[in-house]
């Protein structure tokens, strides 16, 4: 049992946390953050040379074979610096498809841009009546012979205004949210039938409703094997949310020291408000929390088991104590800031709105302390 | 980063399990199950089979009989003995006295003293509580004045764990008044419980049981030389041993011994009824608790790994305090919601060997979770309360 990371690791977080440090500061973020794209492509490529883009893919891909620890390291700096490039759903998501499902050619064709910088991409994994049910799949992809013809509605498809290829997992055969039956298909953006309203969420990240009519594609376009998609969805929706988690983790420690600076020097009836043993034990409080969130995070990315059920059900504890624990870290920051932690001016507001996404995203507390107690019987 | 055990790791913790399996008496092993408390007998005849082993004092040096173990090896040792519900060692002596005597004692006391904890000849209870002075440890009023070669101890102790089954006292006594900070007057004295003017008198405390006691000493002369390091710095030592206290009061062995049980209890039906765990409400209530407990033991271990790179137990101890008892009264609820009416009736004399099992009212321990939860009320409250611990974490790592 070994906590430490390797030098390799440290060097990988130090460069993330030394340029978010020097080079991502809130006022530039804000800036990016308003532009039109909503993240900044210069930025990205950047990133690509830094190597970040590459890191968790296999080495034979073009990647440098990273694996959980390297993309908790980088998430826990990404949340640090409140990141709204699109890491998630850029590499992580649409990068966790291709890297498991796509063949060699369709691995030249996108993985290779993808990890190169050069090329946006997303997947629609949620679709309007499924809340966090990732099986409850209404899109259908029916056969014409020589390929699909695609119709339904995806909600939410993180980066999806911007992204070249959309990754769509569409119902081939099946109930409504059965499992088996579900395929994933890589369509290009301009594809016709695609029509996509694009908006910038509450934490500043990008998204699309993406609506799909007579969406026409080849058989190319099959990632993986014809109605056996949801093996790998889960898998990758799985690693997003620890990789949510971490990032998480990386807020939630920000937010707290940054609380407790502050309540060395916000002054009122003539001594530093911190020096408050109402406000004290509520710090110590968001402390406890960071603590445990942290050793929840190294265990089940350390657990890294060939047993799917042991690991979702660690994964699953884990997202649970960011919607619960993380979520109680954020509002105090927000409530010791005061006025100011309500304001747009000042960042722990913004901290405040992404954690309150990431609870929601892959299924809030709630949701993850059911699915825990069903992987337990 | 990585959760693997060793091949040495895992023969080590193979060994555990073999001594438990032929070392554990079989009798103590019914009482443990049954929840029929030890007589102090008993509990010394355990300790005793663990010192012949070696393993009585896992945290001490070597040089005076310690085990050497990594912290790995000694979260394995700690896991195996909860897991086979092993009689928990009683701390005072070498969780307690014993790190003070060894770090800050003379060398005459380390012979006189640490020999007699290690083959637990000699029985320790902690004097520091006082019917003034709980929270606010350092107003205590304990005098110790100085006549001659020896102090004259007057005063009253409060709270002391087993002290009616003690043989020595380590007291923290005032041996000045005219200090600058209260703290500096404080001295740290070792006490035999059977010098004249030593009297121990019951508290009976919320389960009905006779745990803890007021002893009161009346001109008590105590030799100069039990007087451990320099006189007036009691307080920090005092300081140190509650580190070491805290660390252990986590109780993550125990606490998952506990959660394995109640799951296992939960899971099937007792009195013909529908299994808890069926329950949606309680079955989330139980995994809460079990996912604060897995991050416990991670925060533990986290710890353990720092204090294995050199560093003492710092305030970052006061967490494991904090959050162990909050897991350990989670659990103690969890029982009394799980026995139902059963942890109604108050029985204590159906808590004895063999008590005919026809004459039992409710199944196995059940009716004994509600006391147990009553008891252990205190563990919040006990070694600094969490207030308090958030005090310390307030100031010392948070700077506030």
């Amino acid at each position: 049992m070994d906590f430490s990371i390797s030098e390799e690791q440290s060097l990988l977080a130090d460069s993330v946390s030394k340029f978010m440090e020097n080079d991502y500061d809130f006022e530039r973020r804000q800036k990016i953050a308003e532009s039109d794209n909503g993240y900044s492509l210069e930025l990205w490529q950047t990133f690509a040379e830094l190597g970040w883009t590459a890191v968790p893919f296999a080495e034979d891909d073009g990647g440098l074979g990273g694996g959980p620890v390297e993309l908790m390291l980088m998430m826990e700096q990404f949340g640090r610096g409140l990141l709204v490039e699109p890491y998630l759903a850029n590499v992580v998501l649409a990068g966790g498809i291709l890297r498991r499902s796509a063949n060699a050619g369709q691995k030249s064709q996108w993985l290779a841009p993808l990890i190169e910088g050069n090329l946006q991409a997303a997947l629609a994994f949620a679709e309007p009546q499924g809340r966090f049910n990732i099986a409850d799949i209404k899109t259908a992809a029916k056969s014409n012979g020589k390929g699909f013809v695609l119709n339904g509605t995806k909600t939410c498809v993180l980066n999806g205004g911007n992204a070249e290829i959309i990754i769509i997992p569409a119902r081939t055969s099946g109930e409504q949210v059965a499992e088996d039956g579900i395929t994933l298909f890589a369509i290009p953006a301009d594809s016709a039938g695609i029509e996509r309203r694009a908006y910038q969420t509450v934490d500043a990240q990008q998204a699309a409703e993406i609506t799909l009519t007579d969406v026409k594609v080849e058989a190319g376009a099959v990632l993986g094997e014809i109605g056996q998609g949801f093996k790998t969805l889960q898998d990758v929706v799985d690693e997003a949310t620890l990789a949510v988690c971490a990032e998480a983790v990386g807020i939630m420690r920000t937010m707290h020291e940054k609380t407790v600076e502050y309540s060395k020097n916000r002054v009122q009836f003539g001594v530093p408000i911190g020096s408050f043993q109402a406000l004290q034990h509520r710090m110590v409080e968001s402390l406890m929390a960071c603590e445990q969130s942290q050793s929840l995070l190294m265990w089940a990315v350390m657990l890294n088991t060939a047993d799917s059920e042991e690991q979702q059900q660690a994964i699953s504890a884990m997202k649970y104590q960011i919607g619960t624990a993380g979520i109680n870290v954020a509002r105090e920051a927000v409530q010791i800031h005061g006025g100011m932690g309500v304001t747009w001016e000042l960042d722990i507001s913004h901290y405040f709105k992404r954690m309150t996404a990431i609870d929601l995203l892959f299924g809030n507390a709630d949701y993850h302390l059911d699915r825990y107690v069903q992987l337990s019987t | 980063m990585n959760l693997d055990l060793t091949d040495d790791e895992i023969a080590f913790r193979d060994e555990v399990r073999k001594f438990l399996a032929e070392k554990y008496p079989a009798d103590l092993r019914d009482k443990q199950d049954q929840g029929v408390a030890l007589s102090r007998e008993d509990t010394i005849r355990w300790q005793k089979i663990l010192y012949e082993q070696g393993w009585f004092a896992v945290n001490w040096p070597e040089e005076y009989g310690g085990t050497g173990w990594t912290s790995i090896q000694k979260y394995l040792f700690a896991n195996e003995m909860a897991a086979a519900n092993a009689p928990a060692i009683i701390p005072f002596g070498v969780g307690m006295v014993a790190p003070v005597i060894y770090t800050f004692g003379s060398e005459q006391q380390k012979q006189r003293f640490l020999p007699d904890i290690l083959a637990s000849n000699v029985w320790w209870c902690q004097g520091y509580s006082e019917p003034g002075s709980g929270s606010d440890l350092a107003s205590l009023k304990t005098k110790a004045d100085r006549d001659g070669d020896h102090y004259i101890v007057n005063g009253t102790k409060t709270w002391t764990t087993l002290g009616h089954l003690a043989d020595w006292i380590f007291c923290l006594v005032r041996t000045s008044s005219d200090v600058a900070r209260r703290q500096e007057g404080i001295s740290f004295l070792l006490i035999d419980m059977s010098t004249p003017g030593v009297s121990v008198k019951p508290i009976i405390t919320i389960e009905g049981d006779r745990e803890v006691n007021e002893v009161h000493f009346d001109d008590v002369r105590v030799p100069v030389e039990n007087l451990v390091g320099e006189e007036g710095k009691g307080w920090t030592y005092g300081k140190v041993l509650l580190q070491h206290e805290r660390t252990n009061t986590a109780g993550v062995a125990r606490s998952k011994y506990r959660l394995n049980r109640l799951k296992e209890k939960t899971a099937r039906s007792i009195h013909g009824g529908a299994p808890l765990m069926s329950d949606r409400n309680f079955a989330r209530k139980l995994a809460a608790t079990e996912i604060e407990l897995k991050a416990l033991e991670y925060t533990d271990l986290r710890t353990l790994a720092a204090v294995a790179t050199g560093k003492a137990p710092g305030p970052e101890s006061s967490i494991l305090k904090i959050k162990g008892t909050e897991v350990q009264q989670s659990l103690d609820a969890l029982f009394v919601e799980a026995a139902g009416y059963y942890a109604l009736p108050f029985v204590p004399e159906q808590y004895v060997v063999d008590f005919p099992d026809e004459d039992r009212i409710g199944h196995g321990a059940e009716t004994k979770s509600s006391l147990r939860y009553f008891n252990n009320r205190k563990a919040t409250i006990y070694a600094g309360s969490n207030e308090i611990q958030k005090n310390i974490i307030a100031k010392h790592v948070l700077g506030l």
